[in-house]
């Protein structure tokens, strides 16, 4: 019998339209399997078994009666919970919204109903996405399934671990700093921040509005391009969302599929790399370039100077947005209320029983960036970072169709190990901040495995703005590059999990 | 309570001033959602994510609301910026659903501008406005229990259905040199702007309803030996006494705060920069929050908005579409209808310039209309406590009765009776007239036989006419208006007596 949660979402969809195999048995296969091995994973913040199996009747029904159907409609994903899903519980991975029922649906999540996906659960974050780690998660922290030890990344640890664990073929992430390609990276599986507009943010529970954008996870380019194309568009509930067609994803997948990157420019950024990055990273790195090389590419050298101050810059703006952002969460009209005798002591104690420590933190570090006498020091310079950025990214555009680097520096560390280390946990995102200030779309795609540890290695992918289809065509194409060194997609190799009985 | 005098304190003092108004937009739908901007309304029932603050929920600007605010900021005489943006003013309110504000500060859509303001007397004064930046309105507490106000509550409710409606602030630069005539340039002012605000139809401009608010801030100065010093004298602290709700609210407030200050000045105390609610009963202001300490509300620039950027032709376009000011109004109109500055200052007064203007639009005379207007409606309005607009009586409507008293349909008792009938929801004023049968009775063979009916019961009068005592028709005239109930023409009635008695008419 087939292990249906081991194919691939386009392996799935087309089954499903062979009639080889139904949407209520692909989508029980994944609920047993979330059941057998989330307990020790914990990828899931809420399972949706009676409304994922309905949805998959609906469209088995459907299919039975020759209504044609979108091409995804069967295929069941895992949806983070900082997006809003009316009439399931939506928390941001936050004590503070326990328990709320979203009364609407995110336009995200519209979609994903459109597209008749079932919809298996609420993937873990850390909370309201602060974090690398999804440590921050006031739900407790969800295991990297290459060493259940280990972080799965943040903030987005529990979409891209649910793929790893094969929990589920594709899941939705939100990156405001990398918060889908680092945990992709440290997964070995893929992950796509699009170009900042791209995709709606409404009903997405806001961390930076400036920086954040949703974007698709799944196991390989072609996975994640097919749910890209389900997610993009213009959405008149976002005024920032760009009213350009959605990018030609899939096409450019499937044009990268034939590996050849024959007059491909790829620009590797100096500043994302060398001190700090650990050296089975670099290794691997090194050697996909080699195959891309191989494969016709032209390998550049860029520099970016204004990088180094990357993250100092996001430090800033993330907590100043954050700090406002999260102003709602008060205790007046929804989540967790803790009541005192007056409404100023009722906010205050709501917000110190529901906001984790991380949260608290970068709430306090907005609020006095933003304070008056402060602004143009913080506030102001960072934006001035920001444009600067952009011109460093305009520059290394003219030399390079895409530009490169390694996701993370590090393949992921232990649950624990740097908890209590603010400015180390940072760091983990010091390649993929930049995209996020200038709003271009990155990509991260498996690069194997570092040899000292034997942990995923991430390869990050970098293209102008609403030049989405140009990583997935580059990106497709070193995928299966690296796919044909390694006999297979990596998530292949991963190590078999214990299953609960 | 002060003792000193409004008089007093102008003549001790150089009263500084500046007025923020807040104007409603009436615009279909909120500003940033599409929930509908209403008055009233059972509670949280224009409500939807957006305007309620829920988690994931995102503003989308109101095309209509920017296309008002600039056309007020055209009207205002301001500059109108190629691209401005909103900003978030943050402080925790339980009334402000996303405990931030959306609002504009350092980039406002229009500002520098100046406008005149005509006073009763004719006196020409030009105020420098600062800034009309675009905002949303907060939702409303009610607090329940103790004496109403948030202090000593038992617990208070919030409705958010005004969440998020449209507003636009207007600021003024200060405004010097006024002397004994402050209160009265500040009430000038803002009737000025209510009168702006509903000549472009942007909004009711009902200070009674809040969709006009104002704030007014004043402080006192020493007074220079000479006015051309007056200037270089720093401003003394000001008081912003906030939400007064009339025009007649707003003299007052200047008379009282005059004269709290000057008070305080005399005595050798501060005057403490605060925040100051105003009392209708009492005429008179309460301290509120200090602002001795600025209050912080971080602004910066709304990341979930894109800048407003018009264009110069939408502009353009939108100042072709500004009327005249409104005391340029005023006195053509005065000119074209003939009225006297009395009649002309009666109507301003009661609010019935545009409905005057809408009923000579639509047929009647002016003088027909500002009758009806201001005398039988006026008396209407007054007994139902409502304002002439919300008389349930279009200008169309006694446009329509006046024609039909023109043509002699019917008489003015009968038109009277008639808009009764139109004022208690019967119908235009033509089908009441049918549906009432007040039609003068103009048949002579039915006036003939009411008239000899009349003379048979008062068989002397024909005598006493002949006699020369014409005057006694007039008895006979009115036995006949009673039997008819009214509808008879009085002068032909007075025709067939005279006849009767053989005396030429």
């Amino acid at each position: 019998m087939t292990d249906w949660t081991r194919a691939t979402a386009a392996q799935m969809a087309d089954s499903l339209a062979a009639g080889e195999v139904t949407s209520v048995a692909l989508t029980q296969a994944h609920l047993d399997r979330i059941a057998a091995v989330d307990g020790d994973v914990h990828a899931f913040l809420h399972v949706n078994t009676e409304g994922a199996l309905e949805t998959a009747s609906g469209v088995d029904a459907d299919r039975a009666a020759g209504v044609s159907l979108p091409r995804l409609a069967g295929v069941p994903i895992g949806i983070k919970d900082v997006l809003v899903t009316q009439g399931l519980p939506t928390t941001a991975g936050s004590r503070i919204l326990e328990g709320w029922l979203p009364p609407y649906d995110a336009t995200v999540t519209r979609k994903v109903r459109e597209a008749r996906m079932p919809i298996l659960g609420k993937t873990n974050m850390d909370e309201f996405a602060m974090g690398s780690s999804t440590e921050h998660s006031a739900y407790g922290p969800t295991h990297n399934p290459w060493d259940l030890d280990r972080i799965p990344g943040g903030s987005g640890g529990g979409s891209a671990a649910a793929l790893a664990a094969f929990e589920a073929p594709l899941t939705i992430g939100s990156d405001t700093g990398g918060s889908i390609r680092q945990p992709a990276a440290v997964t070995a599986t893929v992950g796509v921040k699009p170009t900042y507009g791209g995709v709606s943010r409404y009903g997405a529970i806001a961390l930076a509005s400036s920086l954040d954008q949703l974007g698709p996870c799944g196991r390989t380019v072609l996975d994640t391009a097919m749910l890209h194309e389900v997610m993009g568009g213009h959405d008149p509930h976002d005024a920032t969302s760009l009213r350009e067609p959605v990018p030609g994803a899939v096409a450019a997948a499937l044009e990268g599929a034939s590996g050849d990157l024959t007059g491909v420019r790829i620009g590797v950024v100096t500043e994302l790399g060398g001190e700090g990055y650990q050296d089975g990273v670099r290794q691997r790195f090194e050697e996909a370039l080699d195959a891309a090389r191989g494969a016709g590419a032209e390998i550049v050298e860029v520099s970016c100077p204004s990088f180094v101050y990357a993250l100092a810059a996001y430090y800033l703006i993330l907590p100043a947005e954050a700090s406002s952002n999260l102003a709602k969460f008060d205790g007046v009209r929804f989540g967790l209320r803790v009541e005192r005798e007056t409404i100023e002591r009722t906010m205050a104690a709501t917000r110190a029983q529901g906001f984790g420590d991380e949260v608290k933190r970068r709430i306090i570090l907005g609020t006095y960036a933003l304070s008056a006498g402060y602004y143009d020091a913080y506030y102001g310079s960072a934006q001035k970072v920001r444009t600067l950025i952009q011109r460093d990214f305009a520059a290394a555009f003219e030399a390079a169709d895409v530009l490169v680097s390694p996701t993370a520096p590090t393949t992921p560390f232990k649950i624990g190990e740097r908890i209590d280390d603010p400015l180390a946990m940072y760091l983990n995102d010091v390649a993929t901040i930049p995209a996020n200030l200038a709003g271009i779309p990155g990509m991260s795609i498996p690069a194997g495995l570092a040899p000292e540890d034997g942990l995923p290695v991430g390869f990050q992918l970098l293209a102008p703005a609403h030049e989405d289809a140009r990583l997935y065509r580059v990106g497709g194409a070193l995928e299966s590059l690296l796919n044909a060194t390694w006999g297979g997609p990596l998530t292949s190799v991963a190590p078999e999990l214990e299953v609960a009985r | 309570m002060t003792s000193l005098t409004y008089a007093d304190a102008v003549e001790s003092f150089d009263p500084v001033f500046g007025i923020e108004v807040h104007v409603e937009l009436n615009t279909k739908t909120k500003m940033f959602c599409g929930c509908l901007n209403e008055f009233g309304g059972e509670p949280n029932t224009h409500v939807c994510p957006v305007c309620l603050g829920l988690p994931g929920s995102m503003p989308v600007t109101n095309g209509k609301a920017v296309e008002s605010a600039i056309r007020l900021g055209l009207a205002l005489g301001c500059e109108i910026r190629e691209s401005s943006r909103f900003a978030r003013k943050n402080y925790f309110y339980p009334d402000l659903a996303k405990d931030y504000q959306i609002s504009q500060y350092d980039e406002p859509t229009c500002f520098e501008g100046s406008l005149d303001v005509v006073l009763d007397d004719g006196t020409v004064v030009t105020i420098a406005i600062e800034r009309a930046h675009i905002e949303e309105d907060a939702g409303k507490n009610t607090h329940v229990g103790g004496s109403g106000g948030i202090q000593g509550a038992e617990y208070s409710l919030v409705d958010y259905n005004r969440g998020g409606v449209p507003l636009v602030e207007i600021v003024t630069k200060p405004i010097e040199g006024m002397g004994d005539r402050t209160a009265e340039v500040a009430r000038a002012y803002v009737a000025t702007i209510r009168d702006i605000v509903r000549g472009l139809g942007i909004s009711d401009g009902r200070m009674e309803q809040g969709s006009l608010r104002a704030d007014v801030n004043l402080s006192l100065r020493p007074k220079a030996p000479d006015a051309a010093s007056q200037s270089a004298v720093p401003f003394g602290k000001r008081s912003e006494t906030k939400n007064v709700n009339s025009l007649r609210a707003i003299e007052r407030a200047v008379h009282y705060e005059a004269g709290r200050q000057a008070e305080l000045l005399l005595a050798g105390q501060p005057v403490i920069q605060e925040t100051r609610h105003w009392h209708e009963d009492t005429s008179s202001t309460t301290p509120g929050r200090s602002k001795e300490q600025a209050e912080d509300y971080r602004y910066f620039p709304e990341p979930d908005l894109l800048p407003v950027e018009p264009s110069r032709a939408w502009v353009e376009e939108l100042r072709g579409t500004i009327p005249e000011h409104p005391s340029r109004m005023r006195s053509r109109l005065r000119e074209e209808w003939g009225f006297s500055e009395l009649e002309m200052r009666d109507a301003v007064a009661a609010d019935a310039l545009v409905l005057i203007a809408d009923t000579v639009a639509a047929g009647a005379a002016p003088q027909a209309a500002r009758k009806w207007w201001l005398g039988e409606l006026a008396r209407t309005a007054n007994e139902r406590e409502v304002t002439l607009q919300d008389l349930p009586v279009t200008a169309s409507d006694i446009a329509e009765l006046q024609g039909l008293v023109d043509a002699g349909t019917i008489n003015d008792k009968l038109a009277r009776q008639a808009l009764e009938g139109v004022l208690a929801g019967e119908g235009s004023p033509a089908a009441v007239v049918e549906a009432r049968g007040l039609v003068v009775v103009s048949d002579d063979s039915a006036l003939e036989a009411a008239v000899d009916e009349a003379l048979a019961a008062q068989p002397d009068v024909l005598e006493k006419i002949r006699e020369g005592k014409v005057q006694a028709a007039g008895a006979i005239v009115g036995a006949v208006m009673k039997a008819t109930r009214g509808q008879a023409d009085a002068g032909r009635v007075r025709e067939i007596i005279l006849a009767r008695a053989g005396v030429e008419a």
